[in-house]
């Protein structure tokens, strides 16, 4: 429970100013990054150790700049010019920038930074330039917080950098949430895990007495819906993160699994089987009425709400195979979106809500793909024998999602790719890890 | 309890022939038989045992791909727990519904449940109380054979039926 209590503390405690802008230069900013696809070749940065402004800040500031520097990297976007390539290095934050030094050594974007260390208090401050254009982009930034949340306030600047150079919202001040899974096939052992976007920073959120299965954050990243077989049969919970108190759903009665929450956090939508038949309810959480959106006696599963919550997007095999559908958030016809081959499961909408991203099977292989709401222009991005559970960056830009590899010894890790399909790569965990769901953005 | 697969296999085999008699009352005719055939006994098996339920009669039944029909061998190993359940008033049920691992986690657990309520379903119609029986689904959560190619994944495709209580003794 402490981590997740420094968390909140932290959250609180992290807060930004803006630093008074260098003497003005006539030029603007040149350097811009398009994440949507015309990238191939990462743009060079430079980011020397930021300057500890007195000894207790030196081994902290080194960590900064390298959890920064990974954060960039791991986008695929960026590369980073090894220190060892400077020909001038930077000794002081509010030194004029000799940008003919970093041009020579092909550094497109600099990033400046600083790090003081007063009793309880940690502040990092940072400027950005562009290089070839020769002036800063955008104003500093300081954030200060505690010393235990540096790794936070190091995202923080990433998100600031990232969001600079992109023109879009970054993703790196996050969390996930996952099932952590050891022990035999056959009778794996899974319990609740809490992490960094990165992997750093776990906790485990339940003991491995029980299945536990998909756990999902709400829109105020303060607790997390799952379904547990605590009493035999799945059910439905709902976890407060910072007390770790648990409670469930008096009215679900039977099976219950598959929860995602409302983007007003007033509502949850999920599935439940009665007499044997799957269909997807949705439950006010203050009052626990349950209201009921499908009512076909096909398999109607996985749902997730559109960002703005009028409507549900969810799986369903009424025609025969697993397809996607959306309807209103109150139920009623739902309308198929998918038509390709194969069958299609676990779509998630995106927080952008031009797109959903979902699971499809076909000849025997997995797939990771995205699609528009209407079902137009379907990309699939991964392939394997078993890929499965998108959930989206806070920037709606990367899909984290499990894959699993065949075999007696076959087993889950989680991995991350760019709706692109670029930038596959494992996301690093202890244990095996399936499940996965990203937080948005903390605050 | 395990008894190997293959000693299975016959006692089910023998059921299948034999299950006018055993819905009669049968005696120890057909558990000597099951265990004469299969070699795997030095006793008998009470017909009225949870060890004849488990091994002679058979606890599991197995589905096709992306199926929660009953098959007709599935059909004959239903008739008999039925029979047994019918002769065993005070015997409760779970139902264990299962799936392959070639379906999404979400899936796999409706399709799990939807074979179990089958299963349900079809011992209901043949005369076993609805309320001696539960239902559960672990969708692909416990494959009992873990190898990923279809010799495993047709023995996951399955329900198994579980006395929770009220056995008779021996």
């Amino acid at each position: 429970m402490a981590g997740i209590g420094k968390i909140t503390r932290a959250a609180l405690a992290v807060f930004a100013l803006l630093l008074p802008a260098l003497p003005a230069v006539a030029q603007q900013p040149t350097l811009e990054i398009d994440v949507t696809g015309g990238v191939i070749e990462p743009v060079p940065f430079a980011v020397p150790g930021f300057i500890p402004e007195n000894a207790a800040a030196a081994p902290v500031a080194a960590q900064i700049t390298q959890v920064i520097a990974s954060d960039l990297i791991g986008t695929g976007l960026f590369r980073e010019i090894p220190p060892q390539a400077y020909i001038s290095g930077v000794s002081n934050f509010n030194a004029p920038v000799q940008f003919a030094d970093w041009r020579a050594i092909n550094a497109q974007a600099l990033i400046v930074g600083a790090v003081s260390v007063q009793g309880n208090k940690l502040t990092v401050k940072f400027r950005l330039f562009d290089v070839f254009a020769q002036v800063p982009m955008g104003q500093g930034v300081q954030f200060t917080g505690t010393p235990e949340s540096w790794r936070r306030i190091a995202h923080k600047v990433s998100d600031a950098v990232y969001s600079r150079l992109t023109g879009e919202g970054g993703y790196f001040d996050s969390k996930v949430v996952f099932v952590s899974e050891s022990g035999p096939k056959g009778d794996r052992l899974k319990r609740l895990a809490i992490m960094d976007y990165d992997g750093a920073n776990l906790e485990y959120l339940t003991d491995n007495s029980t299945i536990v299965l998909s756990p999902r954050f709400s829109p105020d990243n303060s607790q997390i819906l799952y379904t547990s077989y605590e009493t035999g049969e799945p059910r439905i919970y709902l976890m407060d993160l910072a007390s770790r108190n648990r409670q469930t759903f008096p009215s679900l009665v039977g099976t219950s699994f598959a929860p995602r929450f409302a983007p007003d956090g007033e509502r949850i939508v999920f599935s439940q089987t009665k007499r044997g038949n799957t269909d997807v309810f949705t439950l006010d959480i203050r009052t626990g009425r349950e209201t009921r959106l499908t009512t076909s006696p096909a398999i109607d599963t996985s749902p997730s709400f559109s960002p703005d919550g009028k409507r549900v997007v969810f799986a369903s095999d009424r025609g025969g195979s697993q397809q996607l559908y959306v309807m209103s958030a109150n139920g009623g016809d739902a309308r198929r979106i998918s038509f390709g081959t194969g069958s299609y499961s676990t779509p998630v909408w995106s927080p952008r809500g031009d797109l959903v991203a979902f699971t499809k099977i076909e000849n025997g292989r997995f797939h990771i793909g995205v699609m528009r709401i209407d079902g137009s222009q379907e990309r699939l991005l991964t392939a394997s024998f078993l890929d499965e559970g998108p959930t989206w960056s806070p920037n709606g830009r990367v899909l984290m999602f499990f894959r699993e590899t065949s075999g007696a010894s076959g087993a889950p890790e989680i991995y991350a790719v760019d709706i692109t399909g670029r930038n596959l790569r494992q996301v690093p965990t202890p244990e095996f890890a399936s499940d996965p769901a990203w937080s948005g953005l903390l605050k | 309890m395990n008894i190997p697969r293959n000693v299975k296999r016959t006692a089910l085999v023998l059921g299948l022939l034999t299950t006018a008699a055993c819905s009669t009352t049968g005696g120890g005719l057909f558990g000597n038989g099951a265990n004469g055939a299969g070699g795997a006994g030095n006793g008998q098996i009470e017909e009225t045992s949870l060890a004849y339920f488990q091994q002679t009669i058979g606890d599991t039944v197995l589905f096709a791909v992306n199926q929660t029909g009953l098959t007709p061998t599935a059909m004959a190993i239903l008739d008999q727990q039925a029979a047994w359940l019918v002769a065993n008033p005070t015997v409760t049920i779970l139902i264990e519904g299962h799936a392959d691992e070639r379906g999404t986690r979400d899936y796999n657990m409706a399709l799990g449940s939807r074979r179990a309520s089958a299963v349900r379903d079809y011992l209901v119609a043949k005369g076993v109380a609805d309320s001696r029986i539960s239902v559960i689904s672990y969708g692909r959560e416990r494959p009992l054979a873990i190898c990923s190619d279809e010799s495993c994944w047709s023995k996951n495709r399955r329900a198994v039926t579980i006395v929770t209580s009220g056995a008779p003794l021996g």
